[in-house]
C-alpha cells in the first residue's frame, strides 16, 4: 500500500514538467499498443475546450436538476438546523391571533423602486415594446446604454415625454413588488398581508411614473384620478371600510399631494370635495417618509453623486471619470436625472428654520460614534454625552454644502464669502470639445464655477439659490411644480396652487379628525446630512464639483467620513425629515393640522442581519430593507385589520427626534 | 488554452490523489486490497497516459464514455452559445427578409390616433390564474401562475396542481384554504404561454396608434367561475364598471370600445344586463349607462349560442383532439399503469368550473336543429373551399339548386343530433330511432348502487348504475334540448349548481319579471340588449375551418369503475368528402365556434329592431376567411381564421383599430360575409 502511494507521487511531480511531450507520447503509445483501434483521436485544442465546457455544463445541469427536485421547504430546514427555529412571519403569527382582512390597503411606491416599461420608442429600442426599461434585470443598460439613457430622459423644457418616446409605469402589484429579481420592495409585505386574507381586490399598488412631477402624473397619465377611482371602488366593494394607505419614500410626498389634490376643485384638483379623505381614508402609514426632503437629493442634483459614488471614486480614482470608453457615466447620469422633476420634490424643505443655518442645526449635539449604545441603552449614556459636548466642537450640519473641510468646521465669522448670485457666467470657450453630453455646467464658464466656490458654504436656503444658479433651466421647471418654503399664512389664496401641495409646511392636512397618520422609519444607520465639496480644476467637460472624499474627521468618533457628514437615520432619510412633522409639526391641533388628527411615530432600530441566511434581515432599518422588517409589517397588518394607533402602543421612539424637534422654532 | 489543458490534467490526476489519500487514511487490511487494486487500476488507467513515457507497462489512456459524453455536450453547448450570440448580434430586421408592416404602423401613417378607450375582455382558458393561498403542497408558489405561463407545475406536482384549480363542488367557489385568483392587468392574457400570443399582437398594434395603460384595460376575471360569482367573490363586474367610468372621464368623455373574445363575449353580455340592473343583484348603473359609456362592442369569435365542443367536454372530457390521440395510441389515455387517470381527473376538475356550462348550446332545437332538421344541412364539407373561391354572384345562383340537388341525392348530415350512439344512429331517419323519450329514462333509474371502490377520483358517473348507462346509450340520439336532460341525469349535482347560474332556453315573453334574474343575463335569447340606439355591435369571426358540430359516441369497452363510460367513436368515418371524421361531424366555423353560434344574433336575432334588440342597435358581421400561414416565418399566420389565432389576423386588427380611432360600422363597409350564415339564419324559425 505504502509503496503504491509513494509510486504515484513522483509521477505526479514529474507530471508538471513536460505535459506536451507526454501528451505526444501518449498518442504514440496508443497507436503502438492499441493497433485495433480504427482511428485514434487526437486531443486537439478544440476538443479540450469542448470537453471542459461539457463538464461544466453537465455539472451545472445536474445541480439544476437537484435544485429543482429538491422539496421547496428544504432551504428552510437547513436554515432552521443552523439558526434554530425561525420566528413565524408576522402574517402567520397574526393569523393565528385571529386577524383577518378588514380595511383595503393602498401601496404608494417611492422614487426609483417602481417599474417603467416602454410603449413607444425610437429605432434603437426595437423589440422592447412593453418590456421593462427600469426595474427587472436592467439588461438593456448593458446592451445599449445610450439608447437606454435617451429613452429614460424626459424633455428638458416640459418635463414630459420627449417626442416619439412613451415610457409608462408598470401597473398592478408587479410594479414594485420586486425591484430586481430577488431584491424585494413590497413583496414581503404583500405576502404577509395575503396570509391574513388579502388579495388583489383588497390591495392596490398606486403605481405612477416617478420621474415626472406629481401634478404631471395627473396631466399625462391621470394617475391621481386612477388612485381616487380605485380607492372609491375599494371602499364601495368592501362594504364601506376605509382604506389604509401605505406610502413609502417619495410616495409619502406623492400621497400628501394626492390628499390636497383630491379635495381641491375640479380643473386643478380632483373635485372630491372636502371630506373625501375623512370618508375614504382610515390611516396613512408613511414608511421612511422624506417629508422635509433629503440632503441626498442635493448632492444628486449638484454633482450626480452620493456617498456610494464618492466611495467608489475614493477607491478607484479616475475610473468613473474616465473618458477612455467614451462613457462619461456621471455626465450621462446627471443629464438624465436632471430631466426628472420628481428629484426636486426631495430637496430639503423649510430652509434654515428646519435644517439649520451656518452655526446652528437641530442635530448639532448628535454624536456619531456611541450611537449604538445611545440607541439601545438608557438615558445615562446620553447624559455623559452631554458632558463631553463642551469639549468637542459640534458639527455644523446646517452647512449642507461646504467647499473644503476647514470651511465645514470653521466658525461662521471666520468664513469669508463672496456672493455668487450676481456673478457673470462666462461663455464656455471649450464647449465644442465637450462631446455631445450637455449638462448645464457647460453654460457656466469658469467665472461662474469660481463664484460658486467663493461662497464657501451653503445652508438649506442658499442651496436653492445655488441650484438656481448652476441649473437655471431645471430649477425653472421645478419651481412650477414644487416649493420649499414655510407658509406664514396658510389661508393665503396662493397656497391653492398645486406646487405647494407636496410641502407639508405649506399645506394643511385635510379635515379628517378620525384619520391617523403614522411616521414609520428606521434609525441607527449613519445617513448623509451635509457634504464637503471640492473644485475639480480645469475640467470643463466634467462636472466641476466633486465630493471631497479625502475629508475625514480627525478623531475616530467623528461624523465626517469621506466628505460626508452623517447623522442618525435610515441611510437615506435623516430622522429629522422623517419624524419632525409627526413629532411636532402635526402633533395635536396645529395650523398645519387644523382638525387635530392623531399622529404616531414608530421607529425601528436597525439590527443588521445575523447571518447570510437571513438575507436582508428581518429587523433592518435601512430605507428599503425596512419593508421586510417584521415589526413594521406587524404594525401595518394590525392597523389594516382594524387596530388604532393606541392599540399599537402609541409612539415608539429610539432616536432624539423629540429633542431635536423642540429645538426647531416653527410657528404652529 | 494552456490553463484549460492544465485543468484537465488536474482532473485526471485528482482521482489518484484521492485514492491514495483514501488508502492512507483507511489503513485497509489486505483482504480489501485486491478489490481496491482493481478500482484503482481503472482510475489509473486514465492517468496512465501521463506516465507512459517511462512506464510502458501501464495501459495507455483511453477515451471513456464519460469523456465522449462531455465532449458531445460541450460541442452542443458551444454551438448553441455561438448561435445564440449570433442571433443577438443580428440586426432586428434582416435585409432581404421583409417583415410585413404591422397594421398599426400603416394606420398611423394614415393619421389614425387613439381616440376611444379600449376594453379587452379575455375568454375562457386564455386568462392567467395565480395562487394567493394554498395547501402545503403548493409551497413557494405564492403569486405564481398556476394557469398560463409555462405550466411547469403540472409536471412537478400534478395532483397538487389539480387540487388547487378545482373549485368547490357544491358552491362553485373556492374550496376552503385555497385562493386562486385571476392575474390582473394586460399581462393576464397577452401571452397564454411564452411565445403563444393571445392579445399581445392587438395590444402592440393599438400602442402604435397611441394607446397605453391609461386608455387600454384588460378586464381579467376568473374564467372558472360563473359570471355572477366573479362579482360575488372578486367584485370583477364592479371593477369593470368603475374602470370604464374612469376611462370615460379621464379620456375626455369618449365612450369605450369593448373587444371581448370567445367566452368573454357572453361575459360582457352578462355585464351589460348587470350594470343597468338595480343594486343587490345588479350594478345599479341605471338605464342609459351603456348608452352613455359604450360606443361599440366588437365581439371576436363570439360564442353567443354556445359551442358543441362544450357538450363533449362535459359529457366525456374529450374533444376532437383527444379522440384523435386515442385512436392513434389506444390505451395510453385510459391506462391506469401510472395511476394517472388523466381524463377522469380532467373531467372532475372541469365539472367544477361553472363557466363551461355557459357554453352549452343555447336555444334548443329551434336553433340547433332537431332529430331530422338542422339549419346547416346542405352544408357541403368538401366543396366548402371551392365555393369560397367563387365570386358571390355565381354563388347565389347555383348553391341553392346545387344544395338542393345534393340534398336529394346524398343523405344530408343530421347536425341536430348533437350526440348519437353509433354511426348508424346518426344517419337513420328519426322514424327508425327507438322511441324512448328522454323523460323516460329519467324516471326509470335512480342511482342505487354507489360504488365505494371508485371513490378516489370522483366523477358523477361513479354514482350511476350500469343500467342507467345502458339506457342512455339505448336512447340513441340527443338534440340540443334532450342533451340538457341527459346532463341532468348523468351529472345531477353539477347541473343543479349550474342551472342556478345559467339558462339555455328561448324566452317567450322577455318582459316576464322572471327574466330579471341574473341567470338569464348571459343568454342572448333570454335577455334584451340595453337601450342604447347609438351603440354598435360587431360579430368578428373566422370561417373556413372545419368545426365540431355533433358527435358519434359509443360505450366504453371497459367495465372498470373509475372510467368514463362513454367516448367518442373515433372509428366512425364518413364517406369521401363527408363531414364525419373520427366520430365528429364538422361544419363551417373557426375551429371552435360554428358560424351559426357566432353569427346568428348579428345576422338575424338583433338585426334591425327586434324584441331582443328593442332600441335597434346596429349590428355588423365581419367574417375573416381562414388562410393557413404561407411560410414558417409567419408563425401562426397573418390571415388566420382560427379561434385564437384570429387575434393576429391583420384584417381584424385593422378593423378594431379603425373603430377605436372613431370609425363607424358604415364607414368600415358594413357586413363582410363569406359563409352561409344569412341563409342558415333564415332557416331558423325564431319569433323576433
Amino acid at each position: 500500500m505504502l509503496r503504491r502511494r509513494k509510486g504515484s507521487e513522483p509521477e505526479k511531480s514529474s507530471g508538471g514538467d513536460s505535459k506536451d511531450q507526454r501528451e505526444d507520447g501518449s498518442k504514440k503509445e496508443k497507436e503502438k499498443e492499441k493497433g485495433k483501434l480504427k482511428s485514434t483521436r487526437k486531443w486537439s485544442c478544440i476538443d479540450n475546450c469542448c470537453w471542459f465546457v461539457g463538464c461544466i455544463c453537465s455539472i451545472w445541469w445536474f445541480l439544476l436538476f437537484l435544485f429543482n427536485a429538491m422539496p421547496a421547504s428544504f432551504p428552510q430546514y437547513v436554515t432552521e438546523a443552523i439558526t434554530g427555529p425561525l420566528p413565524d412571519p408576522p402574517g402567520v403569527k397574526l393569523r393565528k391571533e385571529g386577524l383577518t382582512v378588514n380595511h383595503p390597503v393602498v401601496f404608494v411606491p417611492g422614487i426609483v423602486t417602481g417599474g417603467l416599461e416602454l410603449w413607444e420608442g425610437h429605432q434603437c429600442a426595437d423589440g422592447l415594446f412593453r418590456k421593462r426599461l427600469w426595474g427587472g434585470t436592467f439588461g438593456e443598460v448593458y446592451k445599449r446604454p445610450l439608447c437606454w439613457v435617451e429613452h429614460m430622459s424626459l424633455d428638458n423644457e416640459t418635463g414630459l415625454d420627449p417626442p416619439g418616446i412613451r415610457i409608462r409605469p408598470v401597473s398592478g402589484l408587479v410594479a414594485a413588488d420586486y425591484f430586481a429579481p430577488g431584491y424585494f420592495v413590497w413583496a414581503v409585505l404583500i405576502a404577509n398581508l395575503a396570509r391574513i386574507g388579502y388579495e388583489e381586490k383588497t390591495m392596490y399598488m398606486a403605481a405612477y411614473d416617478w420621474r415626472i412631477s406629481f401634478q404631471n402624473t395627473e396631466v399625462r397619465d391621470q394617475s391621481l384620478s386612477r388612485i381616487k377611482s380605485n380607492i372609491e371602488l375599494m371602499v364601495a366593494t368592501s362594504g364601506g371600510k376605509k382604506v389604509v394607505v401605505i406610502p413609502h419614500s417619495m410616495g409619502v410626498l406623492y400621497f400628501l399631494h394626492f390628499m390636497k389634490w383630491v379635495e381641491a376643485p375640479a380643473p386643478m384638483g380632483g373635485g372630491g370635495g372636502s371630506g373625501w379623505c375623512a370618508k375614504h381614508i382610515k390611516a396613512v402609514m408613511n414608511i421612511g417618509g422624506p417629508f422635509l426632503g433629503v440632503p441626498k437629493a442635493v448632492s444628486g442634483l449638484f454633482s450626480a453623486e452620493a456617498k456610494d459614488i464618492a466611495v467608489a471614486r475614493g477607491i478607484a480614482p479616475g475610473f468613473l471619470d474616465a473618458d477612455v470608453f467614451g462613457l462619461q457615466t456621471l455626465q450621462h447620469v446627471m443629464r438624465m436625472t436632471r430631466t426628472w422633476d420628481s428629484t426636486m420634490s426631495m430637496l430639503p424643505k423649510g430652509g434654515d428654520t428646519v435644517w439649520g443655518d451656518l452655526d446652528w442645526s437641530p442635530e448639532a449635539e448628535y454624536s456619531c460614534n456611541p450611537k449604538k449604545q445611545m440607541n439601545n441603552d438608557n438615558k445615562t449614556a446620553d447624559q455623559t454625552e452631554k458632558g463631553s459636548l463642551g469639549l468637542k466642537n459640534s458639527v455644523n450640519y446646517g452647512r449642507i454644502i461646504s467647499f473644503g473641510k476647514d470651511v465645514a468646521e470653521a466658525h461662521s465669522s471666520r468664513i469669508e464669502r463672496l456672493d455668487f448670485r450676481g456673478a457673470v457666467k462666462g461663455k464656455n470657450f471649450a464647449n465644442t470639445t465637450c462631446r455631445d453630453i450637455w449638462t448645464e455646467y457647460d453654460d457656466m464658464g469658469i467665472g461662474g464655477v469660481q463664484a460658486v466656490v467663493d461662497y464657501k458654504s451653503y445652508t438649506a436656503d442658499s442651496i436653492l439659490d445655488l441650484l438656481h444658479f448652476v441649473a437655471p433651466k431645471m430649477m425653472s421647471r421645478g419651481d412650477a411644480h414644487f416649493s420649499y418654503g414655510i407658509a406664514d399664512n396658510l389661508d393665503d389664496p396662493k397656497y391653492k396652487h398645486y406646487k405647494y401641495w407636496s410641502n407639508p409646511l405649506e399645506t394643511k392636512l385635510p379635515n379628517a379628525p378620525d384619520m391617523e397618520i403614522y411616521s414609520m422609519y428606521g434609525v441607527g444607520i449613519p445617513t448623509e446630512r451635509a457634504y464637503v465639496y471640492k473644485l475639480i480644476p480645469g475640467a470643463e467637460c466634467y462636472i466641476p464639483f466633486q465630493i471631497d472624499t479625502s475629508a475625514d474627521g480627525s478623531s475616530k468618533d467623528t461624523c465626517l467620513k469621506g466628505g460626508v457628514f452623517s447623522v442618525d437615520g435610515d441611510e437615506t432619510v435623516p430622522v429629522l425629515s422623517a419624524g419632525f412633522m409627526c413629532a411636532k409639526g402635526w402633533r395635536g391641533k396645529t395650523r398645519f393640522n387644523p382638525s387635530g388628527m392623531q399622529t404616531y411615530i414608530r421607529e425601528y432600530d436597525h439590527a443588521p442581519p445575523a447571518n447570510l441566511l437571513e438575507g436582508r434581515g428581518t429587523q433592518s432599518g435601512a430605507h428599503v430593507d425596512i419593508m421586510g422588517n417584521f415589526a413594521l409589517i406587524e404594525d401595518i397588518i394590525r392597523v389594516a385589520a382594524g387596530a388604532k394607533g393606541k392599540d399599537l402602543g402609541g409612539d415608539r421612539v429610539y432616536s432624539d427626534i423629540f429633542k431635536w424637534s423642540e429645538k426647531i422654532n416653527l410657528k404652529l | 488554452m494552456a490553463s484549460i489543458l492544465r485543468f484537465r490534467k488536474l482532473c485526471y490526476v485528482e482521482p489518484v490523489k484521492c485514492s491514495s489519500l483514501g488508502f492512507e487514511s483507511f489503513e485497509t487490511p489486505k483482504i480489501e486490497k485486491k478489490d481496491d487494486e482493481g478500482a484503482v487500476k481503472a482510475v489509473e488507467s486514465t492517468v496512465g497516459e501521463k506516465q507512459k513515457k517511462k512506464s510502458s507497462k501501464r495501459q495507455p489512456r483511453e477515451w471513456r464514455c464519460m469523456d465522449y459524453c462531455c465532449l458531445t455536450v460541450g460541442y452542443m453547448c458551444t454551438a448553441w452559445w455561438l448561435l445564440l450570440f449570433l442571433y443577438h448580434c443580428l440586426p432586428a430586421a434582416l435585409p432581404g427578409f421583409q417583415v410585413p408592416e404591422a397594421p398599426g404602423a400603416r394606420l398611423r401613417r394614415e393619421g389614425l390616433t387613439a381616440l376611444h378607450p379600449v376594453v379587452l375582455v379575455p375568454g375562457i382558458v386564455t386568462g392567467g390564474l395565480e395562487l394567493w393561498e394554498g395547501r402545503p403542497c403548493s409551497e413557494g408558489l405564492f403569486r405564481k401562475r398556476l394557469w398560463g405561463g409555462s405550466f411547469t407545475e403540472i409536471f412537478k406536482r400534478p395532483l397538487c396542481w389539480l387540487e388547487h384549480l378545482t373549485l368547490h363542488n357544491k358552491t362553485g367557489l373556492d374550496p376552503p384554504g385555497i385562493r386562486v385568483r385571476a392575474v390582473p392587468g394586460l399581462v393576464a392574457a397577452d401571452y397564454f404561454a411564452p411565445g403563444y400570443f393571445v392579445w399581445a399582437v392587438l395590444i402592440e398594434n393599438l400602442a402604435r396608434i397611441g394607446y397605453e395603460g391609461k386608455n387600454l384595460y384588460m378586464a381579467a376575471y376568473d374564467w372558472r367561475l360563473s359570471f355572477q360569482n366573479t362579482e360575488i367573490r372578486d367584485q370583477a363586474l364592479s371593477r369593470l364598471k368603475s374602470k370604464i367610468e374612469l376611462m370615460f372621464v379621464t379620456n375626455g368623455n369618449k365612450k369605450v370600445v369593448v373587444v371581448p373574445h370567445s367566452m368573454g363575449v357572453i361575459y360582457f353580455f352578462h355585464f351589460l344586463k348587470w350594470v343597468e340592473s338595480p343594486p343587490p343583484m345588479g350594478g345599479g348603473g341605471g338605464q342609459g349607462w351603456c348608452a352613455k359609456h359604450i360606443k361599440v362592442i366588437m365581439n371576436i369569435g363570439p360564442a353567443f349560442l354556445g359551442v358543441p365542443k362544450a357538450v363533449s367536454n362535459i359529457f366525456s372530457a374529450e374533444g376532437k383532439d383527444v379522440a384523435f390521440v386515442r385512436s392513434m395510441a389506444p390505451g395510453v389515455l385510459d391506462s391506469e399503469i401510472l395511476g394517472l387517470q388523466t381524463l377522469e381527473h380532467v373531467m372532475r376538475v372541469c365539472r367544477t368550473w361553472d363557466s363551461i356550462i355557459s357554453l352549452i348550446p343555447k336555444g334548443g332545437e329551434t336553433i340547433w336543429g332537431n332529430l331530422d332538421w338542422s339549419p346547416e344541412e346542405g352544408y357541403n364539407c368538401d366543396l366548402a373551399k371551392k365555393r369560397y373561391a367563387q365570386p358571390s354572384l355565381l354563388d347565389s345562383n347555383d348553391t341553392n339548386s346545387d344544395g338542393k340537388m345534393e340534398f336529394q341525392i346524398k343523405e344530408s348530415v343530421r347536425y341536430g343530433r348533437i350526440i348519437s350512439f353509433g354511426k348508424a344512429t346518426s344517419q337513420l331517419p328519426s322514424s327508425q330511432l327507438p322511441n324512448l323519450g328522454s323523460k323516460d329514462f329519467l324516471r326509470t333509474s335512480n342511482p342505487t348502487k354507489f360504488n365505494s371502490l371508485c371513490s378516489e377520483v370522483w366523477t358523477e358517473y361513479d354514482e350511476m348504475s350500469r343500467d342507467g348507462i345502458r339506457k342512455i346509450a339505448e336512447n340513441k340520439a340527443y338534440t340540443a334540448r334532450t342533451f340538457l336532460d341527459l346532463l341532468r341525469f348523468v351529472a345531477p349535482k353539477m347541473m343543479q349548481r349550474a342551472e342556478a347560474q345559467f339558462s339555455h332556453g328561448i324566452a317567450d315573453n322577455l318582459d316576464d319579471p322572471k327574466y330579471a334574474h341574473y341567470k338569464y343575463w348571459s343568454n342572448p335569447l333570454e335577455a334584451k340588449l340595453p337601450d342604447a340606439p347609438d351603440m354598435e355591435i360587431y360579430c368578428l369571426y373566422g370561417v373556413g375551418l372545419p368545426t365540431e358540430r355533433s358527435y358519434v359516441y359509443k360505450l366504453s369497452p371497459t367495465d372498470r369503475c373509475k372510467s368514463i363510460p362513454f367516448r367518442i367513436d373515433s372509428s366512425a368515418e364518413g364517406s369521401d368528402g363527408g363531414c364525419l371524421k373520427g366520430g365528429v361531424y364538422f361544419v363551417d366555423g373557426d375551429e371552435s365556434v360554428p358560424v351559426l353560434s357566432a353569427g346568428f344574433m348579428c345576422a338575424k336575432g338583433w338585426k334591425g329592431r327586434t324584441r331582443f334588440n328593442p332600441s335597434g342597435i346596429a349590428t355588423y358581421i365581419r367574417e375573416y376567411r381562414h388562410k393557413p400561414p404561407a411560410s414558417l416565418f409567419e408563425g401562426r399566420g397573418l390571415e388566420s381564421g382560427a379561434h385564437v389565432d384570429i387575434m393576429g389576423n391583420v384584417a381584424l386588427i385593422e378593423d378594431v383599430l379603425r373603430v377605436a380611432a372613431g370609425a363607424t360600422g358604415a364607414e368600415m363597409g358594413g357586413d363582410r360575409i363569406y359563409s352561409d350564415i344569412m341563409r342558415m339564419s333564415d332557416r331558423i324559425n325564431l319569433r323576433l
